[in-house]
């Protein structure tokens, strides 16, 4: 097993106090951050549509119209913008068999004993599970979005098949949500993972911390 | 025949009905009217009906529309559905009848209900875009329309339609504006044989016993009022020679009701929703408050500078 596939094209260590390590190119920056700004776009603006008690988050839309006809918009922008994202990180978060033993130590994940959980490449299992839901709930999100999409789309389908649209619409983006929340939250909770997106950079001792195996390969060199 | 209603005054009349007469009012939580108002209903007598589509005409004139010049394809329905500036249809529907062998022309005039339970308001999320008046009349109400087609999917019989002009939602009205200064709706005053009549809702329960009953004097045995108890009744109600098959009158639904699918929507996924975003927000802030922030120690630190040292880069 080539030791070198857990490293991304333009990941690169610079020895120095502290050991720098480059994670995120600036282009996969920009995109990421192009798709979080959709994203909670299209949360503020889709809660306000879900709930009568949040339709006051139009105003931030410029009125209920206005938000009616700009989510779906925001929408198109994050499913390119999340493609991007796929054909970026997609190989490095397919499913390694350590990802299975991180899942069954999440005891240890939340408690931070780091110590007892398996080296891991650049991806955790925690991170390969948000990739890939966000993924699928994308993929969901964008097609019963197109179905409801009343300005364009009314024409094209019954309805009933409206109706379940609707209703997978709202599920799933509860569930984005959700996911997002815990995305977020690990970027904040692990001290020193957001300068990964905003400069592109961590330090080496995170790196060995909470991704060993890729610092390790990056170290030992390319193919 | 049904009384007629007297012509209006000339001088001006104070509505009779409005924002305080409101049961029910899209995405708010409101009081409901302490009193409510007599319920209204119109009465649409399929039996008599000619089809001359009067009561089409007189709608698009009160309201103030006009319909597209459409294109003949060989059918009665003129247009072939409901639009944004068509509130009232009617249906044709050529039935050859196995019981006696005749062919009979079941001419029913579409629009909306106005349900006692309305689904279009249960889905809407515009507040105060659709409402309901105490005296069982449903309304949308334009300036807080947003065009987004809920209604559409709350609707049971497939009403309401999305201008492609200023995307907002448009139907019958009941002529909420007619009836406010005791007038009945426009298409009511223009029917010529009283297949529309117009008053409270006992008067037209009342009415309709008389229909059914001379409707089953001369053999219609199933004759019926269609007043489907599934969305709590309705204030449009037709009176049916066949009223054990709705189905037959252009698919009026047997037994509508609105779509468990929207009660989901709008009923537990709206709640266990929010309370799972805000339970997954809550339990990240908890878990931060009981372990702390998961930090770096200098010992990773050195670990990886005694890593990357030996590296040539």
């Amino acid at each position: 097993m080539s030791r070198t596939f857990e490293v991304a094209p333009g990941d690169a260590v610079h020895p120095g106090d502290p050991v720098i390590v480059d994670r995120y190119t600036t282009g996969a920056r920009i995109n990421h951050w192009i798709t979080a700004a959709s994203l909670v776009l299209l949360a503020l603006s889709g809660l306000a549509l879900f709930h009568p008690r949040l339709f006051f988050l139009t105003s931030l839309f410029g009125g209920g119209s206005t938000t009616r006809m700009i989510h779906p918009w925001i929408g198109v922008v994050l499913f390119f913008s999340f493609l991007g994202l796929f054909f970026r990180f997609w190989k490095l978060n397919l499913w390694k068999r350590e990802d299975g033993t991180w899942m069954a130590r999440l005891r240890d994940v939340l408690t931070a004993h780091d110590e007892k959980l398996p080296e891991v490449g650049k991806y955790n299992a925690g991170q390969k599970l948000v990739f890939w839901l966000m993924s699928v709930l994308i993929i969901v999100l964008i097609a019963s979005g197109l179905v409801i999409w009343q300005e364009y789309f009314a024409q094209y389908t019954t309805v009933e098949q409206k109706r379940i649209a609707v209703l997978v619409h709202a599920i799933a983006a509860i569930v984005i949500i959700c996911v997002w929340i815990v995305h977020v939250y690990a970027a904040i909770w692990v001290r020193g993972t957001i300068s990964a997106m905003t400069r592109g950079k961590v330090t080496g001792g995170w790196a060995w911390r909470h991704h060993r195996r890729w610092l390790k390969e990056l170290v030992t060199g390319k193919t | 025949m049904f009384p007629p209603i007297a012509n209006p005054k000339a001088e001006a009349i104070t509505p009779k009905f409005g924002e305080q007469d409101l049961i029910r009012r899209s995405a708010s939580s409101i009081t409901p009217a302490a009193k409510r108002q007599t319920e209204v209903a119109k009465l649409i007598d399929v039996s008599k009906c000619i089809g001359c589509k009067a009561c089409q005409v007189a709608c698009l004139e009160w309201n103030n529309l006009i319909e597209e010049v459409g294109i003949n394809v060989g059918v009665y329905e003129n247009p072939h559905d409901l639009t944004p500036n068509t509130w009232t249809l009617m249906r044709y529907t050529e039935w050859e009848n196995p019981e006696s062998g005749n062919l009979e022309w079941l001419i029913r005039k579409d629009g909306c209900m106005h349900c006692e339970d309305p689904g279009c308001l249960k889905a809407c999320p515009a507040p105060g875009a659709i409402v309901q008046y105490s005296n069982g009349i449903v309304d949308f109400v334009k300036d807080n329309c947003i065009g987004c087609g809920y209604c559409v999917k709350g609707c049971p019989f497939n009403i309401p339609r999305i201008s492609k002009v200023d995307h907002k939602a448009y139907k019958c009205t009941l002529c909420s504006d007619r009836v406010a200064v005791g007038q009945g709706p426009a298409c009511q005053k223009a029917c010529p044989t009283q297949a529309i009549v117009f008053g409270t809702k006992d008067e037209m329960k009342q009415w309709a016993d008389k229909r059914i009953k001379d409707l089953k004097s001369r053999g219609y045995q199933n004759a019926g009022l269609y007043d489907p108890p599934g969305v709590g009744g309705t204030h449009v109600m037709y009176v049916l020679q066949h009223a054990d098959k709705p189905q037959l009158y252009a698919g009026l639904p047997d037994n509508p009701a609105i779509s468990p699918i929207v009660e989901l929507w709008k009923g537990l996924t709206k709640y266990a929703g929010l309370t799972a975003i805000g339970a997954f927000a809550a339990i990240g802030f908890l878990h931060h408050i009981v372990s702390g922030a998961n930090r770096v120690s200098d010992e990773d630190e050195r670990n990886a500078k005694r890593l990357a040292g030996g590296s040539t880069k």
